[in-house]
């Protein structure tokens, strides 16, 4: 494929659905969703984990049987032992220079490995295959040189945070062509912001990280932060804190193959998902305008507003309506 | 005050007290007070602390090179921010500047700046920033190998026991923050700031800042806004402190509360003779914002602390007492009940 061919992609599961409302989500994406790659795992909280991990083997296969590719995202913050042990377990054949089988999961399915903590990349001496591993979102790629260092160790698709602006994505996207390097960027879902050694969930429950009781699985999508003046603002996810406002970056998706990235990451949410995989694809293939797009997505979705500003250089939180993209130019 | 070439000298341990300056007064007055080394930061988004007011042009930063030499302490410069895209000539800059001058460490967190850092001047010594935020050895060894870091700086997010456990699981140094404000979030991962302003710790360099911060009175409170967010509302016998995001008061559900984080600042020096036996060599306090007497009064106990420790002394009680008053502390993240 070329690097600008343009993928929709499903971001992992941020939040702590029940295990079979999780496997079920995956099911319905491999049987109705016009999606391209899928990336599953736990992200956020090691400690659930062994919830999801029954259903991981049916659930990469019903996706890879409709033809879905399928990615491992690693959790982003690894601090203790069992999360050292787990992100070494699933990369173990990097890990170990006399063995040359695979991690039993990437021998089966010969899937790519998303990495967000650089852990996971520890043991790589000589620049990999291509697809063994992909750079994601919590790896702070901000810049070319960044891209060149990972092109250099064999890393040809890269995620990018956030919060980066227009101006930044087009530098990065110019980079990428250079070095046949693919990129990914956040389109849809409420965005991650910050994570903590801290589990707030637990903390406003009353309880500490150790003993959270699994709290988290109250809120499928986060636990609302307002401020105290009852104007929305976060969103609480376990250790993660994620923005109130919704990212929808579809009606920007021409404007964003211009810039150079090809990868377009749908993060999944309780509701509107389906919807706004559908609107990205419409507006990917030319079937829907961006303005449409943006209506079929409003009429389900979260209660939650749009926002847009990280795109355009201003606080995140801002919607920025359509205005005529100026392609090629600075930041709006 | 410590004759030249006296008052950096090793506490014998190995234990280096690293200490901020943003001014070249305050680090007169870190040197002065017995810092083994002192980081500082140029006038610009190449370092976490690009406040208006604050930092070191390059002639003040030859002159810093020249006075922590004659002093015999050491001298770190920060280039830990995440370089722009399309604009790196900063940071470029920056390393070569640091290289010019002979700093004894550049601080860096991003992986590009790192790695132009180790291609171009293979001689300059690299600490990793806790803005990379390197939580385990894992990550640590792959900063070692690809750009020999020879000190990582730990994120606030490591409990006491895995920090004696990753110290002694690498073959780098460790240094850990002891005193200072605490970031919440694991730092490096934090867009808080620039969801609320537009700038972040990462880009800018700058976390909550004072140009997006607005209070508003009301006839029974005083608000204090960031951006379009209130943050915190003060009674009129509360104390109103300033409205650094994450240590915001907020609602969930019924609850009101200091969602995140309550107004306290990390002070980590009962656990220095716990640090110093599981090896730990640096030894960080925050606040290049600080004015030169704070920066004298800490960095001053904490040398003592440090100085006690190495001779098998009791630690200086009385000294560390005065840290702690006009203000709530915690232990943050290194007591496993915090998380």
């Amino acid at each position: 494929m070329t690097a600008n061919a343009a993928r929709l992609t499903l971001g992992p599961v941020l939040f702590n659905w029940p295990a079979e409302h999780w496997r079920d989500f995956y099911f319905r994406i491999a049987d109705e969703a016009p999606v391209d790659i899928v990336y599953l795992g736990e992200v956020v909280c090691s400690k659930r984990q062994p919830f999801f991990d029954p259903h991981l083997p049916a659930v990469i296969e019903r996706l890879q049987r409709a033809g879905k590719a399928v990615r491992l995202s690693t959790l982003a913050l690894v601090m203790n032992r069992r999360e050292q042990q787990a992100i070494h377990a699933l990369v173990r054949d990097l890990h170990q220079a006399d063995e040359t089988t695979t991690g039993p999961l990437l021998q089966e399915s010969a899937l790519t490995v998303e990495v967000n903590d650089l852990s996971a990349l520890m043991a790589l001496r000589e620049p990999v295959a291509a697809g063994t591993f992909c750079a994601g979102p919590f790896l702070n790629i901000y810049n070319e040189a960044s891209l060149q260092f990972l092109a250099d160790l064999g890393i040809h698709h890269c995620s990018l945070p956030p919060e980066l602006p227009r101006t930044a994505l087009e530098a990065l996207g110019a980079a990428a062509a250079a070095q046949q390097q693919s990129l990914e960027v956040y389109v849809h879902g409420r965005v991650p912001l910050a994570l903590s050694a801290r589990c707030y969930h637990a903390r406003v429950h009353g309880l500490d990280k150790v003993n959270c009781q699994f709290v988290c699985d109250q809120d499928p999508d986060g636990l609302a932060v307002r401020t105290l003046d009852d104007e929305d603002f976060l969103t609480v996810n376990g250790i993660q804190t994620l923005s109130h406002g919704c990212l929808n970056l579809i009606d920007l998706l021409p404007d964003l193959q211009q810039l150079g990235i090809s990868h377009f990451r749908i993060s999944p949410q309780s509701r509107g998902t389906m919807t706004a995989l559908s609107a990205a694809a419409g507006v990917l293939t030319g079937k829907l305008s961006p303005g449409a797009a943006l209506e079929t997505m409003q009429a389900d979705s979260l209660t939650a507003p749009y926002c847009n500003g990280f795109y355009h250089g201003l606080e995140g939180a801002r919607w920025v309506s359509a205005e005529p993209v100026r392609l090629g130019g600075g930041p709006l | 005050m410590s004759e030249p070439g006296q008052s950096a000298e090793s506490v014998g341990t190995g234990s280096e007290l690293v200490c901020p300056a943003g001014t070249p007064a305050a680090l007169h007055a870190a040197v002065d007070a017995g810092a083994h080394a002192i980081y500082v930061g140029l006038q610009d988004d190449t370092n976490a602390r690009n406040f208006p007011g604050l930092n070191f042009s390059p002639r003040e930063l030859q002159d810093a090179r020249a006075y922590t030499r004659f002093r015999g302490a050491k001298l770190f410069l920060a280039i830990n921010t995440f370089a722009r895209a399309g604009g790196l000539a900063p940071w470029h800059n920056a390393l070569a500047l640091a290289n010019d001058l002979g700093v004894d460490a550049a601080i860096v967190a991003d992986l590009g700046v790192a790695a132009h850092a180790a291609k171009h001047y293979p001689d300059l010594r690299l600490h990793l920033s806790v803005q990379a935020g390197a939580s385990n050895p894992a990550a640590i060894a792959f900063y070692q190998r690809h750009f020999n870091v020879r000190r990582v700086v730990l994120p606030r997010v490591l409990t006491l026991a895995e920090v004696e456990r990753l110290t002694q699981a690498v073959t780098v140094e460790t240094e850990v923050f002891v005193y200072g404000g605490l970031c919440v979030m694991a730092e490096g991962r934090c867009a808080l700031s620039s969801y609320c302003t537009g700038q972040s710790p990462n880009m800018q360099g700058v976390c909550s800042p004072a140009s997006h911060v607005s209070y508003r009175d009301e006839p029974a409170a005083m608000v204090s806004r960031l951006g379009d967010f209130t943050i915190n509302r003060f009674a009129p016998d509360e104390p109103a402190g300033y409205p650094t995001l994450c240590k915001g008061r907020f609602r969930v559900g019924t609850v009101t509360d200091y969602v995140f984080e309550d107004p306290v600042s990390l002070n980590a020096d009962a656990l220095l003779p716990a640090l110093v036996a599981a090896g730990v060599q640096g030894f960080k306090i925050e606040g290049r914002q600080r004015s030169r007497a704070y920066v004298s009064q800490v960095v001053g106990a904490f040398r003592a602390a440090l100085d006690a420790l190495s001779a098998g002394q009791p630690m200086p009680v009385q000294a560390l007492a005065a840290l702690s008053e006009g203000g709530t502390q915690t232990q943050g993240a290194y007591q496993r009940r915090w998380q």
